[in-house]
């Protein structure tokens, strides 16, 4: 499904991927680990199609496409999902609107009627009863005055409604309390299947005792140094990443 | 239908009289402005003495003032005699004789706003056959209007068939000498619109220039009377969503509303004068003084505008608060994009008791334009209990735009609460890609955002209005990112 070879980006003068290469199928999750600055993030804003990151070398093809000409809107209208690490606040605009927008926008691509307005919020009720939101949420501004974790939960909410084929998940359990990141972890359990596949960006092995990923990658000085399956997060979480980086430039 | 039929075959009589026995050539002064002018311009009019009167007095006070300097915007200084201040309607012979004719562009506008097609030959000024739509429509609507004793007509039928009404309001609420706009208007302005709302009556429609037929050609210096009486209401439309072209390039126009005891008024304004190219070329000068008088105990007044076209706006919608518990509001979303400037906002002025405004403004500004807001709340001595609350917000697109905000509040009562909020906001590069990575175009969401942004205005235009004016902001705003 994604076929990233070779991947170099930048943004302004400093290189921060160098050679990436990542093979995700459908059915597949696949945590990205790796220490702060190692382009983690860098990564997921690559595939999403951030502008301020000029990419250098290398190729992403996605579904058989080359993702790197497509507009950010193209990617997300053709499956992708970015749950960022830092959520943005659209004061003014409210948050049922947003979200109709993007699954009509969707749906639209796809040659589907929209959505009336009746259908959508009762979707959109059963999802957040899932993820312990409350409706009221709907009816404020994007991410407005929303704490961290509810910043968060809006996120896999959007998620939720968009079933994306690919969601790529930014820290998305960062600053979540256990609770938050249980409801989390639930919402993003319920959108595996064999037709989708999950990026999770994570520092920490502790979401990874929620969602089971299928293959664990270490990220180091924006090349993969080390793949491997669950077993290389409990190693992580116990070693640290320095023996990686030296076993990397050693 | 007889009432139909008589005013299309009026209508058509009108013009072929024109194309016969009127010399069209003739009927135009030339430009300059002297004493002369004045009272060719009345007499043109058939006016009675006391508006000759008034309008020479008009002038010769705009003689000594002076033009004024302190708005945040900068044009070209005016020369006052190379306007021409009457001239008659252009002869079809000089207008487009088809919509081929009209710039694509203009034509391109009038599809993203959803205009009708006959309505786009009659805004373009394509010299066209009695749009028989329009007709019978405003022929129910006038029957209507006169069955509840409503008067709408043009000011210069007033003049004629009401001369009271106008000697008593006219000039009542912005007086001749009131600033050197005001003042030119006076001397020469050449028609508008005039309303009277009867003591007790509820005006059974909302009235609109748009059905006014004989408001195509007002002119550049229009003036306005709106009188509600004890107890009426009234809702009255302003312009237009439709660009509109206009060959004169300054317009000063002025417009007076009057509410008496327990009476209201709800002005509503779209305003999409042609702002000039992406350079500021050829765009409109709107100077205009509007001002309502809540005259009476509890009466009302609500001005609400949606502003986006001109090179220049310089606007103050205002409102003296005189009678007791009396209300004013402003509720404004001013946009100027590439190289437009604005210099709008409102005057709340309190005299009577317990009296209370509300100022909502919004101020948009994209591509290079200057947006400006300027408002002041005064609370006299003797007006006890007066509230305003004032909220000014701006929001920038892009990086070349400027945004500014001038509150003046002169408060000498010491029982006035008064509250101002002000912010600016930008639209962000990542509130755009945002929304782009849920698959919502960078267009549709800076749309989203404005229209979220101006929500507040919105809601208190006529529904109808309402929709227009976002698909309107959404066409003015249109490339103005990335």
């Amino acid at each position: 499904m994604l076929e990233i070879k070779d991947l170099k980006s930048r943004i302004g003068d400093s290189e921060i991927l160098r050679g990436l290469s990542l093979s995700v199928k459908k059915g597949e999750v696949h945590a990205i680990m790796g220490p702060n600055g190692s382009g983690k993030s860098t990564l997921a804003l690559v595939v999403a199609g951030h502008e301020d990151y000029e990419v250098t070398g290398g190729t992403v093809r996605y579904n058989g496409q080359d993702l790197l000409e497509m507009a950010p809107e193209e990617r997300a209208r053709e499956g992708i999902f970015l749950g960022f690490q830092y959520p943005v606040e659209i004061p003014g605009v409210n948050n049922a609107y947003l979200l109709k927008a993007a699954v009509n926008a969707k749906r639209k691509h796809q040659g589907l009627d929209e959505v009336d307005a009746f259908e959508f919020l009762k979707l959109a009720r059963e999802r957040m009863t899932v993820l312990g939101m409350d409706p009221k949420f709907l009816n404020r501004g994007v991410n407005e005055g929303f704490s961290g974790g509810e910043k968060k939960r809006n996120e896999v909410l959007q998620m939720a409604m968009l079933e994306p084929s690919l969601a790529i998940l930014d820290e998305t359990d960062s600053g979540l309390d256990i609770d938050a990141l249980k409801a989390v972890a639930e919402g993003v359990n319920a959108l595996r299947s064999p037709e989708r596949a999950i990026i999770l960006v994570t520092h920490y092995q502790r979401l990874l005792d929620y969602i089971e990923p299928d293959y664990v990658h270490v990220l180091s000085e924006g090349k993969i140094v080390r793949s491997g399956d669950k077993m290389l997060a409990l190693e992580l979480e116990e070693r640290g990443y320095d023996w990686l980086r030296e076993a990397a430039t050693g | 239908m007889a009432t139909e039929s008589e005013n299309i075959e009026h209508l058509v009589n009108r013009r072929y009289e024109h194309g016969f026995v009127t010399d069209i050539a003739t009927d135009s002064l030339p430009p300059g402005l002297d004493e002369s002018v004045v009272r060719a311009i009345s007499a043109r009019k058939n006016e009675p003495s006391f508006m000759l009167e008034w309008r020479l007095q008009a002038y010769r006070q705009w003689l000594e003032m002076r033009e004024p300097e302190w708005a945040h915007v900068h044009y070209p200084k005016i020369d006052y005699n190379e306007i021409s201040y009457f001239s008659a309607p252009k002869s079809d012979e000089d207008r487009p004789q088809s919509l081929d004719e009209v710039d694509p562009k203009l034509l391109e506008t009038y599809d993203k706003l959803g205009i009708p097609l006959h309505e786009r030959a009659r805004l373009a000024g394509v010299a066209v056959d009695a749009v028989f739509d329009s007709v019978s429509v405003a022929t129910t609507f006038k029957e209507k209007l006169s069955e509840a004793g409503v008067i709408f007509c043009s000011f210069s039928e007033a003049v004629q068939d009401h001369p009271e009404l106008v000697q008593k309001y006219l000039g009542t609420v912005v007086p001749r000498r009131d600033n050197f706009f005001a003042a030119l208007n006076a001397a020469v302005f050449s028609d508008g619109s005039f309303v009277y709302i009867p003591k007790g009556v509820r005006c059974p429609m909302e009235l609109s220039t748009y059905f006014r037929i004989n408001a195509a050609n007002t002119g550049q210096f229009e003036r306005t009377l709106i009188v509600a009486d004890e107890g009426s209401h009234v809702s009255y439309l302003e312009g237009c969503t439709a660009p509109m072209r206009d060959e004169n390039q300054l317009h000063a126009a002025v417009v007076e509303l009057v509410a008496l005891k327990d009476a209201e008024i709800k002005y509503s304004t779209v305003q999409n004068w042609y702002p000039g190219d992406e350079n500021g070329v050829g765009g409109i000068y709107n100077f205009v003084t509007k001002r309502g008088d809540c005259r009476g105990a509890n009466s009302k007044i609500s001005w609400t505008q949606v502003e986006t076209g001109s090179a220049i706006t310089w606007k103050y919608p205002s409102c003296l608060l005189r009678g007791d518990n009396s209300v004013g509001e402003f509720y404004s979303v001013a946009v100027a994009n590439n190289m437009q400037q604005a210099d709008t906002g409102t005057k709340m002025i309190h005299i009577g008791r317990n009296t209370s405004s509300t100022i909502v403004s919004k101020g948009i500004s994209a591509g290079r334009a200057e947006n400006a807001y300027r408002g002041l709340v005064r609370v006299m001595p003797q007006a006890h209990g007066a509230r305003n609350h004032t909220q000014c917000d701006s929001l920038l697109i892009g990086k070349q735009c400027g945004a500014h905000t001038f509150p003046y509040m002169e408060i000498k009562n010491p029982t006035a609460r008064v509250e101002h909020e002000a912010t600016t906001s930008k639209i962000s590069a990542d509130q755009l890609f945002y929304c782009r990575q849920r698959g919502i175009s960078e267009e549709d969401a800076v749309n989203m955002i404005v229209n979220g942004f101006c929500k507040e205005v919105f809601k208190e235009l006529p529904m109808e209005f309402a929709v227009e004016a976002q698909a309107l902001l959404n066409v003015s705003l249109e490339g103005a990112v990335g």
